[in-house]
């Protein structure tokens, strides 16, 4: 006969109350969440001081009560998922979008071009019982958001700083300038102008590293658009350099699909240039 | 959860064990048993992770961006979806990258399977043997097990820091591209990695020492374990797919005798085999039972240590597996790093022509089949993957079906958090395996 579980007392020292973190996931790889795990040097010293209070990944605890911080993981895809940020909203202070598919939709949006129903065949024989939105959202769609960290996947070290500066009381700052200068500061050599090789960090945002040019590698923008980032102009560069349209629609249309500035650069040669 | 209960005799009481959430794993799901008179009516596994498409939007992409965009569909295991996209490509290409290239797949191969397992081991398994809702919960219970949790994390981080060298960065590595890698290390850089390596050796066979002497319920079950086999190596990236009942195919003929079905009365897709219909076991377990002999000497010790007679079939000890491949992955590690020697060149070239390819690796939770057919531009015009958690999907809906009926006795919660277990033996991806759900079982 099976026996159940042994259940050890949990330990008798009261706590003072932590702010309250929580994690959720909606449509997504579960690589953004799983960055916090991946903060082996921190998470123990996180995990002291504030109360993981949801985190269904690490933790079986129920979903109870409300959050200081939330930090909300995936696109919304269907009708369960926009009844569940609402929710999360709700219980939540300060709701924090990790990566791409939160704040745009993610890879998966590369669906919202085509009708689901035509794409939900190709993978399902009988698509009758796969319940699923028109398209992926970001969660600004549904509700306000108030802060956005860049990246497919997010930087670990930037989402410690953003936890730290909330939890400092103050409100955190992400910079969004072009990938190009973190390359210039780190000395690296330009791909796009030494090699001519189709790079998207004069028009991607910071926050990553410049780490593709540090393995001889052109940017591919997982880190979404800069502030300002004149996408179309760089469109039209790589077009210059050889690169094909449909490569360059391709190039702007992976992580970022959605957003206006990648969009309109992916377009140049559709005769609807800007 | 809860379990609710009817009034009325023994043999028909009806009981619903239900978990509303599955914690612990990756991606969303949950477990619906139905009992009545101590027989199991109903399983239903319903994984409420929404389908992304993947298979779909890959359609017209790049051959060259499969790695990339295939990496997204799990943040856990992306090396095995760049690894099987890769390898997939290059057979449908006839390409062969060579003896050195090889090298380092594996090297980043043992990476990941180095992080995954010593997170599933010690944050998503462990805690369920000491009744812990989590590993902090653990942590903060006995100073023993906060120990315990730093050095897994420390297990973790040497896997990542060889996945962050050799890929750029821990989650959806940039490194990887058809015929190679973007930049391969110089042996200099890898030379620190070594140190970190050997002290996690330490902490390896510590670990092994420990799961193995876990308390584990009795539930050896007959089952037909899968997995690769390479004539001399443990298998990461090539071999024959064989199994425990005696097949022995190459691995472009899986779809020969394994294939995804529909299940009528839902919208999951599940691996079955061809001949019969059967159910199989995929991951670290099967590897072990059908590879024990191509384990290096100091894994394959601690596995013998243990007292755990191998081959072994209870799922449960799947956590004994894991922590004996951290073990091996860290040795075959730092033999890969003290054996290296630099390509000529990063990767081989890849030219487009009109094919078809597949491949299979073994991701950290079991065999990764990816079939690639390609236009003569380089397009993808279709795709088909299939994650090791479809198929051992089938696996832990019968385990449920036979261990439920153990657990009747005892309390709603308690009972619940047992067959959370067993779900929980098998790391299951559900964000991998959005194709995946629920089936009834007629008694």
């Amino acid at each position: 006969m099976i026996q159940p579980l042994p259940i050890i007392a949990e330990p008798s020292k009261p706590r003072k109350p932590r702010p309250r973190l929580g994690v959720f996931k909606f449509a997504s790889c579960d690589g953004c969440q799983l960055s916090l795990l991946d903060c082996e040097d921190q998470l123990l010293d996180v995990a002291e001081k504030v109360e993981i209070a949801f985190f269904r990944e690490a933790t079986r605890r129920p979903l109870e009560g409300t959050f200081d911080v939330a930090l909300v993981e995936g696109s919304i895809s269907n009708s369960e998922q926009e009844a569940a940020i609402r929710d999360v909203r709700a219980r939540s202070r300060f709701l924090v979008c990790l990566g791409a598919c939160a704040s745009h939709g993610g890879i998966q949006a590369l669906r919202n071009q085509s009708k689901s129903e035509e794409l939900i065949r190709i993978v399902y024989a009988d698509p009758s019982t796969i319940e699923l939105l028109d398209q992926s959202h970001p969660a600004s769609a549904y509700v306000p958001v108030d802060l956005e960290l860049p990246g497919c996947p997010i930087n670990k070290d930037q989402l410690i700083e953003v936890l730290a500066w909330t939890l400092a009381g103050a409100r955190p700052m992400i910079h969004r300038h072009a990938l190009c200068l973190e390359c210039k500061r780190r000395g690296l050599v330009c791909v796009l102008v030494a090699r001519g090789e189709p790079c998207l960090g004069p028009a991607t945002s910071t926050g990553c590293g410049a780490i593709c040019m540090s393995y001889d590698r052109p940017c591919f923008g997982c880190y979404g658009p800069a502030e300002k980032p004149n996408a179309s102009a760089l469109a039209a560069r790589l077009a210059e350099l050889g690169a094909a349209p449909d490569a360059i629609r391709r190039l702007f249309q992976t992580f970022y699909a959605t957003a206006p500035d990648f969009q309109k650069a992916s377009r140049i040669h559709d005769g609807t240039r800007v | 959860m809860t379990v609710q209960g009817s009034d009325g005799e023994s043999r028909s009481t009806t009981r619903t064990i239900q978990i509303d959430a599955l914690a612990r794993v990756e991606g969303e799901g949950a477990v619906t048993i139905e009992l009545k008179g101590g027989r199991v009516e109903d399983v239903r596994l319903r994984i409420f992770e929404a389908p992304r498409l993947f298979e779909a939007f890959l359609r017209g992409r790049g051959m060259a961006e499969a790695p990339d965009i295939t990496a997204r569909i799990c943040g856990i295991c992306p090396v095995a979806y760049q690894m099987s996209a890769c390898h997939a490509i290059e057979a449908a290409l006839g390409v062969e990258p060579g003896d050195r290239i090889r090298a380092l797949r594996r090297l980043l191969y043992c990476g990941e399977w180095i992080e995954s397992h010593a997170l599933h081991v010690v944050f998503l398994h462990a805690p369920d043997f000491f009744g812990c809702e989590s590993a902090l919960a653990m942590a903060a219970l006995r100073p023993e097990f906060a120990q315990r949790i730093r050095d897994s994390l420390a297990l973790k981080k040497a896997g990542n820091a060889l996945v962050r060298l050799l890929g750029g960065r821990e989650i959806h590595p940039i490194n990887v591209r058809l015929g190679g890698f973007h930049r391969v290390p110089r042996p200099v850089e890898l030379a620190p990695l070594a140190e970190e390596l050997k002290a996690a050796r330490d902490l390896a066979r510590d670990l092994v020492k420990w799961v193995g002497g876990l308390d584990f319920p009795d539930f050896e079950q007959d089952y037909d374990f899968v997995a690769l086999r390479h004539p001399s190596d443990y298998p990461m990236n090539e071999g024959r797919l064989i199994s425990t009942g005696g097949l022995d195919i190459a691995m472009d003929e899986f779809l020969d005798h394994f294939e995804e079905r529909q299940v009528p009365y839902s919208n999951a897709l599940q691996c079955r085999k061809r001949a019969g219909g059967g159910a199989y076991f995929v991951g670290p377990l099967a590897r072990m039972n059908l590879n024990f002999d191509r384990l290096s000497s100091e894994p394959r010790q601690a596995a013998l240590e243990t007292g755990i007679a191998w081959p072994c079939s209870n799922p449960f000890m799947g956590i004994v597996a894991r922590a004996v491949e951290i073990l091996y992955a860290i040795d075959e590690a730092l033999r890969l790093i003290g054996a290296y020697e630099p390509p000529e060149e990063p990767a081989v070239s890849c030219e487009p022509r009109a094919s078809a390819g597949s491949w299979i690796t073994e991701a950290p939770r079991g065999i990764l089949f990816h079939r690639y057919e390609i236009d003569p531009g380089g397009l993808i015009t279709r795709a088909n993957l299939i994650p090791p958690t479809s198929q051992n999907q089938r696996q832990i809906e019968e385990d449920l079906i036979r261990f439920a009926p153990s657990v009747l006795d005892l309390e709603p919660d308690a009972a619940a958090w047992r067959c959370e277990q067993v779900v929980r033996n098998y790391d299951p991806c559900i964000s991998c395996a959005t194709h995946f759900v629920r089936f009834k079982v007629v008694s």
